[in-house]
C-alpha cells in the first residue's frame, strides 16, 4: 500500500528514516502502525525489530495514533525560563488532555519537544509544520481556535 | 536587466512566517500593482533581518528604512506615503536605538554577511555578492593540500562546541587513499538556545554549499551529506533549492569547471534526537539506525559512515571556509585573539531587551554581547546569571560577566564556548528551577546506551526534583556533584560528560538558591 513512497527510495537501510517520515506524514493519524513496520521491513529487507528500535528512538515518530494536529511545546531551558510550564498547563486545561494524549474529537495531540531553535521568541511551540512564538495564555486560545475552524 | 528604483527586502524566517509574512507579501505586491509601481519597486525575499520579536519586518533600499511589526492594514499607507510620495512612514519604522543596534550588528560579519541582504532562494543574488569565487579559485588554482594548509594557518576551530582545529581534522583524512571518502555537515542543531546554523541556512544557504564544495575537495571527498534536523523545514526547503540551482550552474556534478573533480551533495534528514549532534551518533543515524554513538577510535575521519573515511563539520565552521580561501588565512586571523581566530555567532535570549543574534569577533566580552547586542537586561532588573553554551554549558555569575568569549579564556573558568548560546537570567530567576530544566532535558535526551549517562541522569533528576519539593538535604547537594563527576569520567560520549558543567557551576555560584530549598537549613 506504500508503493508510491517506496518507489522513491532504493531498498537500502539508509532510506529508512525518510520512508518512515513520509509514511507518517501521509497518515491521517500521523503514526506508524505495526502492520506498516512489517511492510517497510519487507521492502528494505531488514528486521522489524530494527525498525521498532528506530521508531522508538526518535521523538518525531509515533507508534500510536495521534490527532489531526500535533502540538509540540518546547520544554528546553530557554522556553522553560520564559514560562513554558504555564503554557503547558493552559494547553492541558483548554484541550482537556495530558502530555502525549489526543483530544476526544481527534483534533489535537499534545506533545513536548526539545529546543526548536526559535529561542529569541520563547516560549514557542510548533503545530504541525508551523512555529508559534512569544506565547501567552491569550495567544494560545486564539491559535488553538484558529485550528478548530477546519484549518 | 530590469532597473528598479527601489528594493524591498522582506525577512522570511520562522519568526516572520509565524506572523503571517506570506500573506502580507502577496497583498503588498497587489497594492504595488494597483498603484502601477510593480515595475519600479522590487520585492525580494531574504533571510532573517537579525531582529526578533518584530513580526513581519522589511528593509527598503536605497532609503535604508526598516519597518517592523507590520500589519496588513499598514500596506496602503506605506505604499501611498513611502513609495508614491517618498515619505517613509516613521510611525512604523525602526526607532533610533534599535536602528543603531541593527547597523552595529552587521559590522563584523563573515558567515552571516549576506543574511538579510540577499534572496536566499536566488543563486544569482549570491553570485552577485561574490559567491562561488572561492570555489572557482580553490578548484582551479589550488591543490587540496594548499587548502588544508590555508585553513590550518587560519586557526579556524570547530564551531559546533568542541572547538577542534578544522585544518588538523582535515589533515587526518586528506592523505588517506580510499575508493570513496565522505564529507558530512552536522546541521542537527539541537543544543537548547542555539539557532545560529538555522540562520545561516535560512539566510544564505549557498554560503554553506560553497564551503562544503571547497572542504570536500580539500579532503578528497566526492560525496557530501548535509545532515539536518527534521524540525528545520524552511532550511531543508532552501537548501534543496540551492543544491538544485548549483547543479544547474555547473557548480556541482561531474567534472566541475572541467577540473576532473566530481561532487554530489545530498540532504539527510533527522527525526528528533539531540544525541545525533554527536558525530558518530549522526553517522549511525545517516545509515538508518538508532542514533547511538560509536566507540572511538576508529575516528570517523578514518572509518566513518559505511566504514568510509568521513569528515564531519558544523555548519558555522564550514561557512567560514569560502572567506578564508578568497581573502586568505591572514585576513581571518585578523579577527579574534591568537589561537581563537575568526568571528562567532552568538544567540542571545532570556531576560534581555533584544533577544536575537550577533556575529562578533571571538573574544568579545560576555558583557558587551549582553549589553550592546542583547540590548541589556530588561528595564528595572539586574543580571543574575547567564547560561553560556547551551544546556551543556555553564551558569556564569555576575563576577564573570567580563570574561572574553573565546575557547581559551572560558576554559580558565572551567566554562565552554559551546554552541554560542547565551541565556540571560535576571534576579527573579531561581537557579534550582533552571538546573531542573537542564537535567530534565538531558534525562530525556540520553540515548540509553551506557549506564553512567542513562542512570546518572535519572538519579540527578530524582535529586533535583526532591530539592525542588523542599525535601532535599545537604547530602543530596553533595551527591549531585559526585554523580555528575562520575558521569563525566565514565560516560561513553560527550552527552553524559556534559552535565557536570551546569551542575557544578550552579551549585558553586548559586548555592544560596539551593540552600533556601533544603529541608534542614
Amino acid at each position: 500500500m506504500y508503493e508510491q513512497i517506496f518507489g522513491k527510495y532504493t531498498p537500502e537501510k539508509e532510506n529508512l528514516i525518510y520512508i518512515l517520515h513520509e509514511i507518517q506524514d501521509s497518515d491521517p493519524q500521523h503514526y506508524i502502525s505495526e502492520e506498516t513496520v512489517h511492510l517497510v521491513a519487507d521492502y528494505l529487507n531488514i528486521q522489524p525489530a530494527h525498525i521498532f528500535g528506530v521508531l522508538t528512538f526518535y521523538t518525531m515518530f509515533s507508534t500510536k495514533p495521534r490527532g489531526k494536529n500535533i502540538i509540540r511545546l518546547c520544554e528546553s531551558p530557554p522556553c522553560f525560563h520564559r514560562g513554558s510550564e504555564k503554557m503547558l498547563l493552559k494547553l492541558a486545561e483548554m484541550l482537556k488532555v495530558k502530555i502525549g494524549e489526543t483530544t476526544a474529537d481527534g483534533l489535537f495531540t499534545l506533545e513536548l519537544c526539545a529546543c526548536l531553535g526559535v529561542c529569541g521568541n520563547a516560549p514557542v511551540m510548533m503545530i504541525n509544520d508551523d512555529v508559534y512564538g512569544n506565547l501567552t495564555e491569550e495567544k494560545l486560545e486564539s491559535i488553538i481556535n484558529s485550528y478548530k475552524g477546519g484549518k | 536587466m530590469k532597473f528598479y528604483r527601489s528594493h524591498i527586502l522582506i525577512g522570511i524566517d520562522d519568526t516572520s512566517l509565524a506572523a503571517g509574512v506570506k500573506e502580507f507579501e502577496a497583498l503588498l505586491l497587489s497594492e504595488l500593482e494597483k498603484n502601477k509601481l510593480a515595475d519600479e519597486i522590487n520585492i525580494l525575499e531574504t533571510g532573517t533581518l537579525g531582529l526578533f520579536g518584530t513580526g513581519v519586518s522589511m528593509t527598503v533600499f536605497p532609503d535604508q528604512v526598516t519597518y517592523v511589526n507590520l500589519k496588513i492594514e499598514d500596506i496602503p499607507e506605506i505604499v501611498a506615503e513611502h513609495f508614491l510620495k517618498g515619505r517613509p512612514v516613521s510611525r512604523l519604522a525602526l526607532k533610533a536605538p534599535l536602528k543603531k543596534h541593527y547597523d552595529f550588528n552587521y559590522k563584523n560579519r563573515i558567515v552571516l554577511e549576506n543574511s538579510g541582504k540577499i534572496n536566499p532562494e536566488d543563486i544569482n543574488d549570491y553570485l552577485a555578492a561574490g559567491g562561488y569565487e572561492a570555489w572557482e579559485k580553490a578548484l582551479l588554482n589550488m591543490k587540496p593540500e594548499q587548502i588544508v594548509n590555508e585553513v590550518k594557518a587560519s586557526g579556524l576551530r570547530g564551531r559546533g562546541g568542541a572547538g577542534f582545529p578544522t585544518g588538523l581534522k582535515w589533515s587526518f583524512t586528506a592523505p588517506i587513499q580510499a575508493p570513496q571518502k565522505l564529507f558530512v555537515i552536522n546541521a542537527d542543531e539541537g543544543e537548547p538556545g542555539t539557532f545560529k546554523d538555522r540562520l545561516i541556512m535560512e539566510g544564505d544557504p549557498h554560503k554553506l554549499l560553497e564551503g562544503v564544495m571547497i572542504s570536500s575537495y580539500a579532503v578528497g571527498a566526492t560525496k557530501a551529506y548535509i545532515y539536518i534536523r527534521g524540525e528545520y523545514k524552511l532550511c531543508i526547503t532552501r537548501l534543496e533549492i540551492a543544491i538544485k540551482d548549483a547543479y544547474e550552474y555547473g557548480l556541482l556534478g561531474k567534472n566541475i569547471f572541467e577540473s576532473g573533480f566530481d561532487l554530489d551533495i545530498f540532504i539527510k534528514i533527522g527525526a528528533g534526537a539531540y544525541v545525533c549532534g554527536e558525530e558518530t551518533a549522526l553517522i549511525e543515524s545517516m545509515e538508518g539506525n538508532r542514533g547511538n554513538p560509536r566507540s572511538k577510535p576508529p575516528f570517523p575521519g578514518v572509518e566513518g559512515a559505511w566504514k568510509l573515511p568521513t569528515v564531519v563539520n558544523n555548519v558555522e565552521t564550514i561557512a567560514n571556509v569560502p572567506g578564508i580561501i578568497t581573502k586568505g588565512a591572514e585576513w581571518f586571523t585578523g579577527y579574534g585573539p591568537d589561537g581563537c581566530s575568526g568571528t562567532k555567532v552568538y544567540t542571545i535570549m532570556g531576560d534581555v531587551n533584544l533577544p536575537g543574534l550577533c556575529e562578533v569577533d571571538m573574544g568579545t566580552s560576555l558583557r558587551t554581547i549582553i549589553d550592546e547586542f542583547g540590548g541589556g537586561i530588561i528595564e528595572g532588573h539586574q543580571f543574575k546569571a547567564a547560561l553560556v553554551g547551551g544546556a551543556a554549558g555553564v551558569f556564569l555569575p555576575l563576577e564573570r560577566l567580563d570574561v572574553n568569549m573565546d575557547y581559551n579564556s572560558l576554559r580558565e573558568y572551567a566554562a565552554v564556548l559551546g554552541s554560542g548560546a547565551v541565556l540571560v537570567m535576571d534576579e527573579r530567576t531561581d537557579i534550582v528551577e533552571m538546573l531542573y530544566s537542564v537535567i530534565r532535558f538531558f534525562r530525556h535526551e540520553s540515548c540509553g546506551k551506557c549506564s553512567p549517562c542513562a542512570n546518572g541522569n535519572e538519579m540527578l533528576y530524582q535529586l533535583i526534583s526532591k530539592i525542588r519539593k523542599g525535601e532535599g538535604t545537604q547530602e543530596d547537594l553533595d551527591n549531585m556533584v559526585v554523580i555528575a563527576d562520575t558521569m563525566f569520567h565514565t560516560s561513553f560520549c560527550a552527552l553524559g560528560q556534559s552535565l557536570v558543567m551546569p551542575v557544578k557551576s550552579a551549585l558553586e555560584h548559586f548555592r544560596a538558591d539551593f540552600l533556601k530549598r533544603l529541608k534542614i537549613k
